[in-house]
C-alpha cells in the first residue's frame, strides 16, 4: 500500500472512530455527593492504606460522600432533620450530621 | 539488640521475641513486641485483601488469608506506601501449586493491581475526539498519541473482565470462554476495565511506546482497522495529548 492510500485509510478510520464514539459505552460522569450516605456506606475506592470507605458513623454524615451520576446530587431525596429543616446533598463537605466526638 | 534481629523476628512468629526490649520505664517489653508482630501481619494481610478484591472473592476468605500470610512473609513491603503494596502478588500466585482449578487467578490479580494503579495515577485532561479528526492527511500518520497516566494495558488468555465482574457479583451470567485483552481507563473518579477489540492491545501498546500513529497501524498487520480501538480510547478519556512534532 502506498503511503497516500495508507494515510487515506487512517483518515477514514479516525472518522469512523469519531462516529463510533457516540455509541461506545461511555462511563456516566460521576460526582462526589456529600451528606447522602447511610452510616457505614460512604464511598472511597482508594484501596489499601486508606481507611475512608464505609467509615461514616451516622446517617447522612455531612463530610462523607457517595459517587452519584453527575447532576443528580441535589435531587437525592432525604428525610428532613430532627428540627424539621430540609436535608440536601451537596457537592462540598457539610458541617451537619457530624458524629459526636 | 540490632535492627536486623528485631525485623527478622517480626515476620516469623516461630522466632523468639528479641531480648533486651524495654519500655519507657526500663521494664522488659516482650509482650508489646508480640502485639506489634501480630499487628504487622494483620495489617499487611488486610491490605492485600483490600487491594485484590476479585482475587480474594475467587479464593474465598480462608484460602486467601493462607496465601496472603505466606506472601507477606516472603515479600514484606519495599516502600512505606501501603497503597502500592502487593505488586509481586500475581507472580507469587503463579508459583503456587494447587491453584490448577483457577488457572486465570494470577491474571485476575494483575487486573486488580492495574485498577488500583489506575486509581492512584496522575490526573490528565483527555483530548476532545474532534481534535484527532482535525488533523490533515499529512500530519495524522506522523502524530504520536500520549496515553493518560491512568491507562493500564493487560493481555490475557482468559476472559478476565467477565471473570472479575462475576467474582464480584456484578454479573450473573457465567463468563464466556474467549480470551480478553484489557485496557483500564479512568474517565472520571473510578477506573474502568474494558475489553479491547482484536489487535487492540498491540495497537495501544505501540501508541504507548511512542510510535507514530501510521507506524502503529502498519505493525498490526495489513487487515487491521484501528477504528474500534481509537473509538474506545477517545470515548473513555484515554488519550491525554496529540504530539504533532516535526519529522525526525
Amino acid at each position: 500500500m502506498s503511503n497516500k492510500v495508507k494515510s487515506a485509510a487512517l483518515m477514514g478510520a479516525v472518522a469512523a472512530a469519531l462516529t463510533m464514539t457516540a455509541h461506545v459505552a461511555q462511563a456516566q460522569e460521576k460526582e462526589k455527593c456529600f451528606g447522602v450516605a447511610l452510616a457505614g456506606q460512604n464511598d472511597c475506592a482508594a484501596g489499601p492504606g486508606t481507611t475512608c470507605a464505609g467509615t461514616s458513623k451516622v446517617d447522612y454524615q455531612g463530610n462523607a460522600w457517595t459517587l452519584v451520576d453527575a447532576g443528580t446530587c441535589m435531587e437525592v431525596e432525604l428525610p428532613a432533620m430532627m428540627d424539621g429543616t430540609e436535608r440536601m446533598g451537596s457537592l462540598e463537605a457539610l458541617d451537619r450530621d457530624l458524629p459526636q466526638s | 539488640m540490632s535492627q536486623t534481629a528485631f525485623h527478622h523476628a517480626l515476620l516469623d512468629a516461630t522466632r523468639p521475641v528479641p531480648q533486651n526490649l524495654t519500655d519507657g520505664m526500663g521494664r522488659p517489653a516482650g509482650r508489646r513486641y508480640a502485639v506489634y508482630r501480630n499487628n504487622v501481619a494483620v495489617s499487611l494481610s488486610e491490605a492485600l485483601a483490600t487491594g485484590f478484591p476479585a482475587t480474594a472473592a475467587l479464593l474465598g476468605e480462608t484460602n486467601f488469608a493462607r496465601l496472603s500470610a505466606r506472601f507477606l512473609r516472603q515479600h514484606p513491603p519495599a516502600s512505606p506506601l501501603l497503597l502500592q503494596y502487593g505488586a509481586g502478588f500475581p507472580a507469587f500466585l503463579d508459583g503456587i501449586d494447587g491453584l490448577g482449578r483457577l488457572p486465570f487467578l494470577s491474571d485476575i490479580a494483575r487486573l486488580d493491581l492495574a485498577l488500583r494503579r489506575a486509581y492512584h495515577a496522575a490526573d490528565a485532561r483527555p483530548i476532545a475526539p474532534e481534535a484527532l479528526a482535525a488533523l490533515d492527511a499529512e500530519t495524522l500518520p506522523a502524530a504520536r498519541l500520549h496515553l493518560a497516566p491512568a491507562v493500564q494495558l493487560l493481555a490475557s488468555r482468559w476472559p478476565i473482565v467477565e471473570i472479575r465482574a462475576y467474582a464480584l457479583g456484578e454479573r450473573t451470567a457465567p463468563p464466556a470462554s474467549a480470551a480478553q485483552d484489557v485496557i483500564v481507563t479512568r474517565p472520571g473518579f473510578d477506573p474502568l476495565p474494558l475489553p479491547l477489540p482484536a489487535q487492540g492491545f498491540a495497537f495501544a501498546a505501540a501508541l504507548r511506546s511512542g510510535m507514530r500513529l501510521g507506524d502503529a497501524v502498519t505493525q498490526c498487520g495489513p487487515g487491521f482497522d484501528p477504528a474500534a480501538t481509537l473509538a474506545l480510547l477517545l470515548a473513555n478519556g484515554a488519550i491525554a495529548a496529540i504530539d504533532t512534532g516535526g519529522a525526525e
